[in-house]
């Protein structure tokens, strides 16, 4: 029983660790805090069921248009709305991203209306694959398998490629990699692109678990949210912890103490954590002089 | 013209004759208002509408007062606003208070969480505070729907709204709401007049520093939270009496986030400018919800939804035009319609320079 709610929890778990993954990527070079990310997710997966649905493209070409799609998505948002913003305060960055959250879920549920479709993934949800005494549904197999993947190539991209080191180099300092001759207004812009595209997988992927419908990445950004603060904010290993522990231990409250408060325990990890210590599990603390 | 010879003179509620002379102008307009409303249909508006914007209004400035004014971010203030009207309602109908003491006793339960809320702020910043507080209202909602003793899923009825004995109407209720939103304006005003209005604005500009001129971080952080929960309770109070019947689905993160436009939009850190904020983003977002009813732009939305959206789903071009005035508020004038004014004032006081 532990086992198996901790397994199908883990499987929730690596979406909300690729959410706050994709948070937590902008967060660290432009402390904006993206609350347009759910919904740019959504709206990605939604053009993917179109093309899937209307267009009849092969699921693999399919996905491959929506990752263009959420890259042009995330560029168009830094570049037109944040890049513009003059000196903006904190509640400012945070107000223009609410503003496009709203702005893409209006439009989501204008264009497609309320109604709830499944997203056609080619993975079965009702068989399973046997692990001992565990089942583990295939989809949710598929989906820990696919976010491991993605974040074992992000680690690679980060340590390994000249484009990440740019960005590593970004994160740390913008003046200095400027100065070392990183163009970094094109950093910035790429850092969205990367979020949007880890942000429209988690978007699909959550689609195949639950249901696709215009409010379907309200609760999960939110959980993104809490698993990025529980890493740190500004970790990238401790997001993708935050979400796997996240998920697990939601799903285990939700399976032994009560059902209905499952969606707040998120909240109440995060508040204590906050309380005790605020600057995550991995992340180092600074103290910003006055 | 704006210099000061006396601390009396800054703290003074009318500044000098203009200030007096519009405020009772003011004041006779919202009192004829009803009327005007009720024969001419003045700008399409109804006493619910009237209504909403005044509690909204309420809710604004308590929002201000710690996001505006302090610094902090809350993105909990729908949850405030539920445990009034939830309180509210609860106090009248389980244990038979009157009206009048309900209210108060319903919005010094929302600031005792606003306190709560406030401890965890004392350590957090911008973004991890704005979690925070997001959660906070996300587990309210959650914990209220969750409860049989709140009406559960169902929500509750509000009871006939009485005072003194007599069921008021919708007309009385709009002078009872608009009375009591005119002492909460008064209040707010003359509080940031105080030493306490003084330790937030000081606390909003750096809080080390304030703390270093010997500003009690702990207390005024706290307090902060406190006064604007305490406003947002009596709104949701109020609220609770203009829908008739509250459910805690009404109360969700859209509307807390709905609440931080109208004070961007309105204006940071000014009282006017939450009124304003508060009357435009309401008007708007009533009005944009039957936005097939509006003359000449309706149709036209009608047709283009036909061909290339979806009919049922029209009602959502609110939320679009809401995040179009959030986003262009904040790139071009940051200080929000108060910021217009006083450019627009500050224009005319030097003409022809």
């Amino acid at each position: 029983m532990l086992g198996q709610l901790i397994v199908s929890g883990l499987a929730v778990g690596a979406c909300y660790a690729l959410l706050a993954l994709a948070m937590v990527i902008i967060y660290k070079t432009s402390e904006v805090l993206n609350f347009a990310q759910g919904e740019m997710a959504m709206v990605s997966t939604f053009v993917a069921f179109v093309l899937l649905e209307g267009y009849h493209i092969p699921f693999v070409w399919a996905v491959v248009l929506t990752l263009m799609f959420a890259l042009l998505l995330g560029v168009f948002v830094e570049r037109v709305f944040l890049s513009t913003a003059k000196e903006p305060t904190v509640l400012g960055l945070i107000i223009i991203t609410l503003g496009f959250e709203m702005i893409l879920m209006g439009f989501a549920g204008w264009k497609w209306g309320p109604d709830q479709r499944s997203f056609p993934f080619p993975v079965s949800s009702v068989e399973a694959y046997r692990l001992g005494d565990l089942t583990i549904s295939r989809i949710n197999f598929w989906t820990i398998l696919i976010c491991l993947t993605l974040m074992f190539v992000l680690f690679l991209f980060f340590r390994y490629t000249k484009l990440g080191m740019a960005m590593r180099a970004t994160q740390q300092n913008v003046m200095m990699a400027r100065v070392m001759g990183i163009r970094t207004k094109r950093i910035l812009s790429f850092t969205w692109a990367v979020s949007s595209m880890i942000g429209a997988t988690a978007g699909m992927l959550i689609a195949t678990l639950g249901v696709l419908d215009p409010n379907m990445m309200m609760d999960p950004l939110l959980k993104g949210f809490a698993s990025a603060v529980l890493g740190g904010m500004t970790s990238l290993p401790g997001a993708a912890l935050g979400g796997a522990i996240l998920g697990m231990v939601e799903n285990v409250f939700g399976g032994y103490v009560s059902l209905s408060f499952k969606g707040v325990v998120a909240f109440a990890i995060i508040v204590l954590m906050l309380c005790f210590r605020p600057s995550g599990l991995l992340a180092r603390h600074y103290v910003k002089k006055v | 013209m704006d210099l000061k010879r006396d601390y009396y003179e800054d703290i003074e509620l009318f500044k000098s004759k203009t200030v007096l002379v519009s405020t009772i102008l003011g004041l006779i307009f919202l009192a004829l208002l009803p009327a005007l409303v009720s024969k001419y249909h003045f700008l399409g508006l109804s006493i619910y509408l009237v209504n909403l914007i005044t509690v909204h209004s309420i809710v604004a400035i308590g929002l201000n007062i710690v996001v505006g004014y302090t610094g902090q971010i809350s993105m909990g203030h729908a949850g405030f606003f539920a445990i009034g009207a939830f309180t509210t309602i609860i106090l009248i109908l389980r244990a038979g208070f009157p009206f009048l003491l309900a209210l108060p006793v319903a919005a010094f339960v929302s600031s005792a969480f606003g306190f709560l809320l406030g401890l965890p702020a004392l350590r957090l910043k911008g973004p991890y505070l704005a979690i925070a507080t997001l959660g906070f209202g996300m587990a309210v909602t959650t914990t209220i729907k969750h409860l049989e003793f709140f009406g559960g899923r169902m929500g509750l009825q509000a009871p006939k709204l009485k005072l003194f004995g007599t069921v008021l109407k919708d007309l009385h209720l709009y002078y009872l709401i608009m009375t009591i939103a005119i002492i909460m304006v008064v209040g707010a005003v003359k509080l940031m007049k105080t030493r306490v209005g003084r330790a937030f604005v000081a606390i909003r500009d750096s809080d080390i520093a304030a703390e270093a001129m010997g500003v009690n971080l702990t207390y005024y952080k706290t307090l902060a939270f406190a006064v604007s929960a305490f406003y947002t309770g009596v709104a949701g109070g109020l609220y609770a009496f203009i829908l008739g019947f509250i459910n805690p689905e009404g109360f969700h993160l859209i509307m807390s986030i709905t609440f931080l436009a109208m004070i961007v939009v309105g204006g940071l850190g000014s009282i006017v400018g939450s009124i304003a904020g508060a009357v435009l983003m309401t008007y708007l977002d009533v009005k944009l919800q039957a936005v097939q009813d509006v003359p000449w732009v309706g149709p036209a939305l009608l047709a283009f939804s036909q061909q290339y959206m979806t009919v049922s789903g029209i009602s959502n071009i609110a939320p679009i035009v809401y995040g179009i005035i959030m986003i262009l508020i904040v790139l071009f004038e940051p200080l929000g319609l108060f910021g217009f004014w006083i450019r627009v004032k500050r224009y005319w006081k030097t003409w022809p320079f």
